[in-house]
């Protein structure tokens, strides 16, 4: 990646305290950058802190119980240290958000272009008259049929792929820079899931903007990213260009990620299984977080957490045992 | 060779408005003519887009709810002719596991309790033997016996499915209906489950119908796999058959979506327009045409029929001769790279491999972990 990234995250720690004084450590020195246009992928099972770190970037944990620390720099802020009011400002407009549950997203009392107007209004300003004409716009760019009808409809009469639809016309309401969709096709079936996969294709071409994809569903992650992030237990465990992850991943939990989803060329009498549970992440353990369930633990693996290094140009691991293929050749 | 399960024409009109007076105004159309049969010992995969009917189908199978028309036999037995103590009866041979691990145990009791419920109910184990009974059962889905006297909560969402599992096969079962069983489960405890239950059917010859919308654990898991659009069955075959070439443009639309984990994958995704018409008021004729990229006049006005082609391959398309060929349709993964086939392999047959779990475990007292 030659030019500077748009966002850089370093270091970005989150302490969660609950009420019976257990603080539990949900992202453990994160460190991640996306380039303008790219999309990156976060992988990972949950409870790895995926969402919680995405949360952390639209300035969206809760302040009493979160403890954050790092930087998070976006466009020439440290958004961990931006006041509430400019933060407030980036967020819709150069910063925007989908989430999974397109069906608790929208407010049920309001029509879809209220919603959707109220976004254009706030962060651009200009008479209601011309922020509906917009916003009938924005439906038809992201294919709803007959937007000029459907902005008056309430959110219950529509589907939960045009609910979606719609989620992601109120994101580019304001032609956002960065763009975080989380796991933005789960709930949704695999014929939606297609359509919406492509628009999100389509909109990144026609806009340039950056993407980073939330998933647990490695096929998603490989029809559009261009580089992945593994999450495991916090921490960021494998970093690599997509066609890398999927041919030569360096680290075992990505390895056992990439066994154990069927495939349909081959029919395997068993898929790989990853044995054993994530750590409990109030005592997190003193090394490797994968050494409890990994096959290719070593005795150093125990003693002191693994460093982030690099395999490849551009392909980090977090394992010792890295470059993995010495370990079967 | 016969059928452990025939279904034949079955049908279930929900009602959706009333009148003031109760007379019903408008129908959910869930099940519309449904047919299929399953043999002992293998798996019918039921697939779909949401309100399909695939979940109504598997709760009519039961006689969970009552269907509307059709006839089902189980083993050679009329279902839907059976009393109370006949229905029964059929439960001890035919069960049901959920989607929602967290939600379809009870909170309230032991895993202990919750497995020896059905052996009591159904009079199987005398009350001295039922501890060593469940402690069996929860051997044979791969959790140690101990674990008994502990609650739901303490237990993981793939442990509760095992959990789930276990219960069902207490009445020794000929039938278990999946209904999306591993859709809440993270990839890792998915591949955990789905080994299990395969191991479960290769040691106990049991039948399983798998309700899904994920194709891709279709393909692993289904012998038979049936299709189906708006409360009827579109297409079904052997699952190799129809994943080497689906034939209704709908199973077409349906494989090609299927989003597979290799970059940059060969795709001749057939994307579909439009929305899934209302199961109220299902379009006439042929219920795809709406959204069919083939459509013709004929397919507006006439509903076209299941047709077998002798080789168990059935279609409900009146242009099933004339389409394209549907050889590539299907995303090619391509299967894993050398290095990343070698890789799996040690991460399966590591050191710890032999641990509690997967299919190892089977029927093996797993090792304290």
């Amino acid at each position: 990646m030659s030019a500077s990234p748009l966002i850089e995250i370093s270091d970005l720690r989150i302490r969660f305290h609950g009420d019976d004084g257990r603080v539990t450590h949900a992202v453990d020195g994160v460190d991640l950058s996306v380039a303008n246009g790219a999309t990156l992928g976060l992988v990972g099972e949950s409870g790895c802190g995926k969402s919680v770190t995405s949360l952390a970037i639209m300035g969206l944990l809760p302040k009493q119980s979160a403890e954050i620390s790092g930087a998070i720099r976006f466009d020439g802020f440290d958004l961990l240290k931006t006041p509430a009011q400019t933060l407030r400002d980036l967020r819709g407009n150069r910063l925007a958000m989908i989430f999974q549950e397109p069906m608790t997203s929208l407010n049920p009392s309001f029509t879809i272009g209220d919603q959707v107007i109220e976004t254009i209004l706030r962060h651009r300003g200009g008479s209601r008259k011309s922020a509906r004409e917009r916003a009938i716009e924005l439906l038809r760019r992201v294919h709803i049929p007959s937007p000029e009808r459907r902005i008056d409809e309430y959110p219950h009469k529509l589907s939960g792929g045009m609910r979606q639809r719609v989620m992601i016309a109120m994101a580019l309401a304001c032609d956002p820079r960065l763009l975080i969709a989380d796991e933005p096709t789960t709930a949704l079936d695999v014929t939606l899931q297609a359509q919406i996969l492509e628009l999100m294709r389509e909109l990144k071409a026609a806009s340039g903007a950056a993407i980073i994809l939330i998933t647990h569903d490695l096929g998603v992650v490989a029809e559009v990213c261009d580089e992945v992030a593994v999450m495991y237990a916090g921490a960021i465990v494998e970093r690599a260009p997509v066609d890398e992850l999927f041919s030569a991943p360096q680290h075992p939990y990505t390895v056992g990620l990439l066994g154990s989803i069927p495939r349909l060329d081959q029919r395997a009498e068993q898929l790989a299984t990853i044995e054993g549970m994530v750590p409990n992440m109030a005592q997190p353990p003193a090394g490797c977080r994968f050494a409890a369930r990994c096959p290719f633990v070593l005795d150093a693996c125990t003693k002191a957490p693994p460093p982030l290094i690099e395999v490849s140009p551009g392909h980090l691991s977090r394992c010792i045992r890295a470059p993995l293929e010495l370990l079967v050749s | 060779m016969t059928a452990l399960l025939e279904v034949e024409g079955l049908v279930k009109h929900f009602v959706a408005e009333r009148s003031l007076f109760g007379r019903a105004l408008a129908h959910v159309k869930a099940v519309d003519g449904v047919s299929f049969s399953l043999e002992a010992g293998k798996t019918l995969a039921l697939v779909g887009e949401s309100g399909c009917g695939k979940s109504t189908v598997s709760r009519l199978v039961l006689r969970l709810i009552e269907p509307d028309a059709g006839t089902v036999r189980f083993d050679g037995r009329d279902l839907l002719s059976l009393d109370a103590g006949g229905l029964r009866a059929f439960r001890r041979e035919a069960q049901i596991i959920f989607q929602d691990p967290y939600a379809s145990l009870n909170p309230r009791m032991t895993v202990g309790q919750i497995l020896t419920e059905p052996l009591a109910l159904h009079e199987l184990v005398p009350a001295t033997r039922r501890a060593e009974r469940v402690a069996e059962l929860l051997r044979l889905v791969g959790l140690e016996p101990r674990l008994a006297r502990r609650y739901p909560h303490e237990f993981s969402g793939g442990q509760r499915q095992r959990i789930a599992i276990a219960r069902a096969l207490a009445v020794e079962p000929k039938l278990i209906i999946c209904d999306e069983p591993v859709s809440a489960l993270d990839v890792s405890i998915r591949s955990q489950i789905l080994n299990l239950l395969r191991a479960l059917q290769d040691r106990l010859g049991l039948a399983y119908i798998f309700v899904s919308h994920d194709l891709a654990v279709v393909k692993h898991i289904a012998d038979h796999v049936a299709v189906m659009n708006l409360g009827q069955i579109v297409e079904t075959a052997e699952a190799d058959a129809l994943f080497a070439a689906p034939r209704h443009p709908y199973s077409r639309a349906l494989l090609s979506a299927i989003p597979v984990p290799k970059p940059r994958a060969k795709s001749s995704r057939i994307v579909l327009q439009g929305e899934i018409p209302s199961a109220l008021n299902p379009p006439r004729g042929c219920r795809f045409h709406t959204r069919c990229p083939y459509v013709i006049e004929r397919c507006r006005t006439e509903m076209p029929q299941l047709v077998p082609d002798g080789t168990g391959h059935a279609t409900a398309c009146h242009r099933t001769s004339e389409l394209p060929s549907s050889a590539a349709i299907v995303p090619m993964d391509g299967g894993f790279s050398p290095v990343l086939e070698k890789l799996v392999a040690a991460f399966s047959g590591g050191p710890e491999a032999a641990r509690g779990g997967g299919v190892s475990s089977v029927g093996e007292p797993p090792a304290q972990g």
